[in-house]
C-alpha cells in the first residue's frame, strides 16, 4: 500500500467515523485543575471523573490532575483566567466559583469561566454528638435561643458554605450560634466527635465514618425530599430515616453544593459541546454511580440553560444571606 | 492477644510475590522522588494514584505507603550530600549531616541516617501495632488548644537554647513568620500581605523558600570560596558502612526519646516536620555538648532521622482511624482510599481488617526492604561528592529550579528560588540562623489558626490554654523547656562568677 492510499483509506475511515459536525477532540494531555487540596472532597471529585473517563475509553488522552487549592480555591480560578481559550484545561470546584468574588477582592470574576456542566448535589446535615441532649434540629435552635453565642458550630472554612448556611439558620430562626472555622471537613468531623465542638454541618462523606462508629448522629438534611435509599450506616439507621429539616420545622427547605466542572471562558462551542458531552457519559458509567452512593450524593446532571439558571438562582440565594451578614466586600457591590 | 492475631493474618496478606514486587517497587522510585527536592512524596502518591485504580485496595495502599517509606530515605540523601532537603522533613537532617559530609564522613552520615530512620519507622509501626485502638481514642482528645499547645512545645524545644545570638534568632523567626501569614488566612477569610500580586494568593510555599536558602545559598557560598565543592569526600567502602552500624548502638538514648517524640507528634497530627525540628532541639538540650550541634555532631542526625520516620509511619494511624492526615502525604493516600471505596473511620479497623492489618505488616516487611535497598546504594551517593565542582554546580541549580517548578508549577516560583537564595547566602555570611526562620514557615500558620481558633472558643480568655490537665501538662513542659536552659545557664555562670570573687 503506498502512502497515498493510506492517506486517503484514512480519510475514508475518518469521514465515516465522525458525523457532519465538524467535532472537535483534545489534542494535548488535559489538565485537570482542582480548587482544593490534595484529597479534598474536590479532588476525589475530579479523581473518579479522570477514573471513568480512563476506564471506559471516553478520553483517550492522558488528564493530569493539578491541586490549586490556594486562597480557598482562587487559585485555580486565577489559574483559568490566564489561561483564557485553552481548550485543554478542565477546572473542577463547586459553587465557590461564582460566590468567592462577592467575599473576596480577586483578581478574577465568575465571567472568566465557562461552566460546562454540575453532575452532582452534595448534602448539609446538622450533627451532633451521639450524646448530645439535642433530637430535632428545633431544639438545638431553641437551645441556641436560650443562651445566646454560647453553641459552638465548626465548619471547613470561613465565610465558605458551611458558615453560609449557619448565618442563614440564624437568620430564618433568630438562634445565635458561635462558629469557629478550622481546615477541611474531616478535621471539623473528628472535632465534633471529640467534643470539641457542639455541631457541625458537614457533608454526608465527610462525617460518615464518625457516624458509623456511632460517635455522632445527624438530626435532620436540608433537602426538599429525604436522601436516597441506602443500606444501614449506624445501627439500623440509613441515609433515608434522617428527616428533612424543613419536617421538623426548620424554614430552610433547600441547601446544597454543586460539584461543578468550568473551561476557561472564549473557548469555541465545539470544545464545550465535547466537554458536555464525555462529562454526561461520565455521569452513566458504573464507576459514576459508586462514587456517589459512597459519597451520598445526589445525582443531577445540568448542562446548558439548566446550568445556568440554576447557577443564577443559587447565586442570588447565597448572595442575599452574604449581603445581611455584611461580607460583601466594596469592590464586589 | 488479638492484635497478634491480626497482625500474623496481615502478614500472611502482605507477604505475596506480587507484593513484595510492588513494595520494591515502590520504595524505588520512593528513593528517586525523595531524592529530588520540590518532587516530594505528596506529589509522588498521587502521580502514582492513577496507576492504582487496576489494582485491589490492599496491593494500592501497599504500593503508595512503599513509595512514601523510599521517599522519606531518600529525602536524607541530598540533604546530608548537598544541603538540599529532598523532602520538608529533612530540613533538620542538614544542621549536622551536611557539617559531617564536608568534613569527609559522608558514608558516615548516610548510614546514620538511613539505619536510624528504620530504627525510627519499627518504632512507629510497633506503636501501631499494640495500640492500634488506643492511640486513635487519644488523639480525639485534641482540640484547638491542644493543638496550639503542640505547636508551642515544638517552638520552645527547639529555640529554648539556640546557639545563635537571641536578636539575630528573633530576626529569623520573625521573617519567618510574617513569610507564612502571606496569603489567605483561613479563620477569617481575609487576604494577607499579596499587595495584589494574585501569585501570592496561595501563600509563599514552604518547600520553594527551603530550595532557595539551602540549595542556591550554598552554591553561592561555595561559588565565592573558590569554585570547589566542599563536600570533598574520602574514599569510600563497605568497612566505613559497618563500622558506622557498630557506633550506632551508642546513641541509644537519643534514638528512643527521638523515636517517642516522633509516635507522639504522628498520632498527634503534629507531622513529621515538626517532630524533626522538636526532636532534633531536644537532642541538641539534653546533650552536654550542645554547642558543638551544627558541626557534625552524629545526634544530630540521629535525633531528626528518628522522629521523622516514627512520625510519618505513626501518621498512618489517625489516617486509618479518624480520616484525619497529619502529613501532606497521608491526605493525598486518603484521597485514594476513598477512591478505592473505603471510608476512613474508626469503623475501617473492624470492617476491613484485611486491608489494615496487610498494610500494617507490609509497613514491617517495607521499611525493611527500604534500609538494605537505600544502604546498598550509599556508596554509589557517596561517590556523587567526587565529581569536580564545575559539573555538580550547574547540574545542582538545574535540579533546584525543576524542584520548585514541580511543587505546583508556578513560574513565579522560580523567581522567588532566587530571592531566597539570595537572602540564604546573606544569612550565612552574617551568622543569622536558617532554622527559626524555617521552623516558623512550617508552624507559624497552624499555630497561629489553633491559637485563633481557642479564643473564639474561649472568648478571648488565655485560660483555655490552661483548662484540662493535657494542654496544662504539655504548656507546662514547653514553658519549661523555653525558660529552664536560660535561667540554668545564668545560674550556672553566676556561681561560678562566686567562686572567681570567693
Amino acid at each position: 500500500m503506498t502512502i497515498k492510499t493510506a492517506l486517503i483509506a484514512g480519510t475514508a475511515l475518518l469521514a465515516a467515523a465522525v458525523p457532519a459536525l465538524a467535532e472537535w477532540t483534545p489534542e494535548r494531555p488535559v489538565e485537570f485543575i482542582v480548587a482544593s487540596g490534595a484529597g479534598g472532597g474536590t479532588d476525589n471529585f475530579a479523581r473518579t471523573i479522570q477514573a471513568a473517563l480512563t476506564r471506559n475509553d471516553i478520553l483517550d488522552q492522558n488528564m493530569v490532575v493539578l491541586n490549586k487549592g490556594g486562597g480557598s480555591g482562587a487559585e485555580a480560578f486565577l489559574y483559568a483566567r490566564q489561561n483564557a481559550a485553552d481548550p485543554h484545561k478542565l477546572i473542577f470546584g463547586t459553587n465557590n466559583v461564582y460566590l468567592l468574588p462577592h467575599v473576596a477582592q480577586l483578581a478574577y470574576s465568575a465571567e472568566d469561566l465557562q461552566p460546562v456542566a454540575a453532575l452532582a448535589l452534595d448534602e448539609f446535615l446538622i450533627w451532633v454528638k451521639a450524646d448530645a441532649p439535642w433530637q430535632t434540629s428545633m431544639e438545638l435552635i431553641e437551645a441556641a435561643k436560650a443562651e445566646p453565642g454560647t453553641i459552638v458550630f465548626g465548619g471547613s472554612q470561613s465565610k465558605d458554605t458551611d458558615e453560609t448556611l449557619v448565618a442563614l439558620i440564624e437568620q430564618t430562626t433568630g438562634a445565635d450560634f458561635k462558629y469557629v472555622p478550622f481546615n477541611g471537613g474531616g478535621e471539623v468531623g473528628v472535632q465534633l466527635a471529640g467534643g470539641h465542638i457542639a455541631a457541625n454541618v458537614n457533608n454526608p462523606n465527610e462525617n460518615i465514618g464518625q457516624w458509623q462508629a456511632g460517635a455522632i448522629r445527624p438530626l435532620c438534611v436540608f433537602s426538599p425530599e429525604r436522601m436516597a435509599e441506602s443500606e444501614p450506616v449506624s445501627g439500623d439507621m440509613g441515609w433515608h430515616d434522617i428527616p428533612t429539616c424543613a419536617e421538623q420545622g426548620l424554614d430552610i427547605e433547600r441547601y446544597q453544593m454543586p460539584r461543578t466542572v468550568w473551561l476557561p471562558a472564549g473557548t469555541d462551542p465545539e470544545v464545550l459541546a465535547y466537554y458536555q458531552d464525555a462529562l454526561t457519559r461520565v455521569a452513566e458509567t458504573q464507576e459514576w454511580q459508586e462514587y456517589l452512593a459512597k459519597t451520598s450524593q445526589t445525582a443531577a446532571v445540568l448542562t446548558g440553560d439548566d446550568l445556568t439558571a440554576f447557577i443564577e438562582e443559587n447565586e442570588a440565594a447565597t448572595v442575599t444571606v452574604f449581603e445581611a451578614e455584611g461580607w460583601v466586600t466594596a469592590a464586589a457591590q | 492477644m488479638g492484635n497478634f492475631d491480626l497482625l500474623m493474618h496481615g502478614f500472611s496478606v502482605a507477604i505475596t510475590p506480587m507484593h513484595l514486587m510492588l513494595m520494591v517497587a515502590g520504595v524505588l522510585m520512593g528513593l528517586v522522588v525523595g531524592v529530588l527536592p520540590g518532587l516530594g512524596a505528596p506529589n509522588g502518591v498521587s502521580l502514582l494514584i492513577p496507576l492504582t485504580f487496576a489494582l485491589d485496595p490492599t496491593s494500592a495502599i501497599i504500593l503508595l505507603t512503599s513509595m512514601y517509606w523510599g521517599a522519606l530515605f531518600g529525602g536524607s540523601t541530598t540533604s546530608i550530600l548537598f544541603n538540599i532537603p529532598g523532602e520538608p522533613s529533612s530540613v533538620a537532617t542538614t544542621f549536622d549531616g551536611y557539617p559531617m559530609a564536608r568534613n569527609g564522613q559522608s558514608t558516615r552520615a548516610l548510614t546514620l541516617a538511613f539505619v536510624s530512620a528504620g530504627v525510627g519507622a519499627l518504632m512507629g509501626i510497633l506503636v501501631i501495632t499494640l495500640l492500634a485502638g488506643w492511640a486513635s481514642q487519644f488523639a480525639l482528645r485534641f482540640g484547638a488548644p491542644e493543638y496550639f499547645a503542640v505547636y508551642f512545645l515544638a517552638f520552645a524545644a527547639f529555640i529554648g537554647m539556640g546557639s545563635a545570638a537571641p536578636m539575630k534568632t528573633l530576626v529569623s523567626l520573625t521573617t519567618g513568620l510574617i513569610l507564612t501569614s502571606v496569603g489567605m488566612d483561613s479563620v477569617t477569610g481575609s487576604i494577607r500581605l499579596t499587595y495584589g500580586f494574585s501569585d501570592l494568593l496561595g501563600g509563599i510555599s514552604f518547600l520553594v523558600v527551603v530550595i532557595g536558602l539551602f540549595g542556591i545559598g550554598e552554591l553561592l557560598a561555595t561559588v565565592q570560596e573558590g569554585l570547589r565543592f566542599r563536600g570533598v569526600s574520602s574514599k569510600i567502602d563497605l568497612r566505613d558502612v559497618l563500622k558506622t552500624l557498630a557506633e550506632l548502638p551508642k546513641y541509644w538514648a537519643t534514638t528512643l526519646r527521638s523515636g517517642l517524640i516522633g509516635i507522639w507528634m504522628g498520632i498527634t497530627p503534629g507531622g513529621p516536620t515538626a517532630a524533626s525540628f522538636m526532636s532534633y532541639g531536644v537532642a541538641r538540650q539534653a546533650s552536654r555538648q550542645g554547642a558543638a550541634f551544627g558541626s557534625g555532631r552524629p545526634e544530630g542526625i540521629v535525633a531528626p532521622e528518628t522522629a521523622d520516620h516514627s512520625a510519618g509511619t505513626c501518621a498512618m494511624l489517625p489516617m486509618l482511624a479518624l480520616g484525619v492526615p497529619s502529613s501532606a502525604t497521608a491526605a493525598v493516600m486518603m484521597g485514594g482510599l476513598m477512591i478505592w471505596g473505603l471510608t476512613p473511620g474508626p469503623m475501617l479497623f473492624a470492617t476491613k481488617p484485611d486491608f489494615v492489618w496487610g498494610l500494617i505488616a507490609s509497613m514491617y516487611v517495607s521499611n525493611l526492604l527500604g534500609v538494605i535497598l537505600v544502604l546498598a546504594t550509599v556508596p554509589m551517593f557517596a561517590a556523587l561528592l567526587r565529581i569536580p565542582f564545575t559539573i555538580i554546580g550547574p547540574m545542582i541549580v538545574a535540579i533546584c529550579f525543576v524542584g520548585a517548578y514541580t511543587v505546583s508549577g508556578a513560574t513565579f516560583d522560580l523567581w522567588l528560588v532566587l530571592v531566597f537564595g539570595l537572602v540564604g547566602f546573606l544569612f550565612t555570611k552574617l551568622d543569622y540562623p536558617l532554622a527559626p526562620m524555617i521552623l516558623a514557615m512550617v508552624l507559624g500558620h497552624k499555630a497561629e489558626n489553633a491559637f485563633h481558633q481557642s479564643m473564639l472558643l474561649s472568648d478571648g480568655s488565655l485560660g483555655i490554654f490552661f483548662a484540662n490537665p493535657l494542654v496544662t501538662g504539655i504548656m507546662m513542659v514547653a514553658l519549661a523547656l523555653l525558660i529552664l536552659p536560660k535561667t540554668l545557664g545564668l545560674a550556672l555562670s553566676l556561681r561560678r562568677n562566686r567562686k572567681v570573687v570567693a
